[in-house]
């Protein structure tokens, strides 16, 4: 099983090394240089400003050149500095060790993407299992029909739905940033409370459409599963209907959850462009947003790289949680 | 009536099945008013009528009107034209890519199967979204740009499809047969195998033209899409955002379209999949 793992993790390194490499190549073959940008907010520069700042950027070498340099500085971490104002480095805008823990952007995202797959899980299972364990019932039915709803709902426009309902009307919850102005000078329950009345709507947002498609399988995996032999058998024996469905039936109905959830990781993450754009919180997805439009190549390098890390951890997750719950592969 | 060829046989089974009955009307009608745009739309999409701006829904504008004084719904049936041209370009640029790898893939192995396979992995663990935001942004958002991008990075689902196809198919004796008469690759890989697999292929088609829709509307929805003057429902949604604390109908009425038209796809595809051959069901997810 370790060999397994070891095997796997070991894959991942090739394919995060062609991940960059197509990244970086779209990105710096696409017309138009940053340096347009420079010369947009200031009209007043002159040629031989711009090839200083082209040079300061390493941007006048040939494209394979700009990659090994860029390469060669990753493998420590290092991804450079931002073409923004300020000059910072791209690691010190997603991961400020200065600022405590909930300002830094690779924690917002990342806290943000963990709850919703968290609540995910907590209601698409569930849910999946007893509609799956009362097949055709008026129950089935409309957890059908909503959850086929729910697939096709944009999840920018139920975001904008559930801001005019809670907060333009209703005034129950805040509708951007993810905190308070006085946040700082609050107990620290009422940070807590603050947090989460900020952070409830974002989650339901990002968690809705994993929540549809995790159900919807749930569904068709148990019941497929439920009229396996071993189930019948399972019954034969006079085991109790709850034994049968959650100790011979679920474990197994769960193996393709487990993988689904490790493919939709990416999905995930590209999403938090969208719902961090329209809730203003300052996440990884925001500063990606800001980057791309002024076409800070190290900031967008440095973040989809990450996204692609994330996106493989998952799905090294998903492996090791498929060997949890399936012990035929953890035999061999 | 009455004979039973395959066609009689899918109709008999699509025709029972009123959802997807449903998914084929509210794409029909799609289609017709965009199409039709210039005829059905009551005003025009870019008249601006400086006295009445951001009007609440009433008779003269039954979906209200924008920041600019101009008529929703009418540009909500102009950018039914490019939901509709963007889905169908995108899907047939990520199909067909995805059909060429596929059967590459599939019918060859070895190399040049290990090769694709390994590309398909990368191109799936890259965070779509943030790649498609960067190539639009960089490139300029025309709408034929974005119906490049979104097709170019669409196409490993189809490919797997359609290897996979390919892998069942290749061993078959209808297959052996064209070889054992000397048939060449090109020859069986088109009108032998590809002709075989082209219904499943054809469900995740359809399928992923909702997906195109959803993408295209988001990348609008975030500025980076369709520019306006040029209505697109997302470029309304945009609108929306801005204006949420006092004009709901901009944000309600066009995601309630873009809903109702992924769904209609989503209902025609799975109702194709499951006229077709109801085995299929397991085949085919999205």
């Amino acid at each position: 099983m370790i060999m397994y793992l070891a095997k796997r993790f070991l894959e991942m390194i090739p394919t995060l090394f062609g991940i960059t490499l197509i990244s970086f190549f779209i990105i710096h073959l696409a017309p138009g240089k940053p340096t347009d940008i420079f010369s947009e907010l200031n009209p007043k520069i002159t040629p031989e400003a711009r090839e200083r700042l082209e040079k300061l950027y390493n941007l006048d070498k040939p494209i394979m050149v700009q990659y090994g340099l860029w390469l060669k500085k990753i493998v420590k971490l290092d991804f450079g500095d931002s073409f923004s104002s300020d000059r910072r480095p791209v690691m010190q805008r997603i991961w400020d060790t200065k600022k405590p823990l909930i300002e830094r952007r690779l924690f917002v995202t990342f806290m943000i993407n963990l709850l919703s797959m968290i609540v995910i899980f907590l209601i698409a299972i569930p849910i999946g299992i007893s509609s799956a364990t009362h097949q055709l019932s008026l129950y089935d039915k409309i957890t059908t029909t909503v959850v086929f709803v729910g697939f096709a709902m944009p999840s920018f426009w139920l975001a904008l739905l559930l801001m005019i309902l809670f907060g333009v009307y209703l005034h129950w919850l805040p509708i951007s940033q993810l905190k308070s102005m006085n946040f700082d000078s609050l107990p620290l329950i009422g940070q807590i409370w603050d947090l989460f009345k900020h952070l409830l709507l974002p989650i339901f947002v990002s968690a809705f459409g994993g929540l549809a498609a995790d159900s919807r399988f749930m569904r068709s995996s148990m019941l497929e599963v439920i009229r396996q032999d071993y189930v019948t058998v399972a019954r034969a024996k006079g085991l109790p209907e709850k034994t049968v469905i959650y100790r011979h039936a679920f474990r197994n109905a769960l193996l393709p959850i487990i993988t689904l959830t490790g493919l939709s990781i990416g999905g995930l993450i590209g999403g938090s462009v969208i719902f961090e754009n329209i809730f203003g919180i300052p996440g990884m997805g925001q500063l990606f947003y800001m980057s791309v439009m002024t076409r800070d190549y190290p900031m967008v390098m440095g973040i989809l790289t990450i996204g692609a890390v994330l996106t493989l951890a998952g799905n090294l997750m998903a492996d090791i949680g498929y060997m949890l719950a399936d012990p035929r592969i953890r035999a061999k | 009536m009455g004979q039973y060829t395959p066609r009689n046989l899918f109709w008999n089974r699509f025709k029972e099945n009123g959802l997807a009955l449903a998914g084929g009307i509210v794409v029909l009608v799609l289609f017709v008013v965009a199409v039709l745009a210039p005829f059905v739309s009551p005003y025009n999409p870019d008249d601006i009528d400086r006295k009445h701006i951001l009007e609440p829904p009433e008779r003269l504008h039954p979906l209200g009107t924008d920041d600019l004084g101009r008529d929703v719904l009418s540009r909500m049936i102009w950018g039914s034209r490019i939901s509709l041209s963007v889905g169908f370009v995108a899907v047939g640029i990520a199909t067909i890519i995805g059909m060429v790898l596929g059967a590459l893939s599939g019918y060859y192995g070895g190399w040049s199967d290990r090769f694709i396979m390994r590309f398909i992995d990368i191109m799936l663990s890259i965070p779509t979204f943030f790649l498609i935001l960067a190539v639009i942004a960089f490139i300029g958002p025309s709408i034929w740009n974005i119906m490049i991008v979104i097709g170019l990075t669409q196409w490993m689902g189809v490919a797997r499809l359609v290897r996979a196809e390919f892998l069942t198919l290749k061993e078959r004796e209808f297959v052996l047969a064209a070889k054992a008469v000397g048939a060449s690759d090109l020859r069986i890989i088109f009108r032998h195998i590809m002709i075989n697999s082209m219904a499943p292929v054809l469900v995740s088609a359809v399928l992923n033209v909702a997906g195109a829709v959803l993408v295209e509307s988001a990348l609008s929805f975030l500025g980076i899409g369709v520019q306006p003057p040029t209505p697109s429902w997302g470029n309304i949604l945009n609108l929306g955002k801005d204006n949420i604390e006092i004009a709901w109908w901009l944000s309600v009425f066009p995601g309630l379209a873009i809903l109702i038209t992924v769904l209609g796809y989503n209902l025609l595809g799975e109702g194709i999949r499951d006229s077709i051959d109801p085995r299929l069901r397991d085949s085919v997810r999205r």
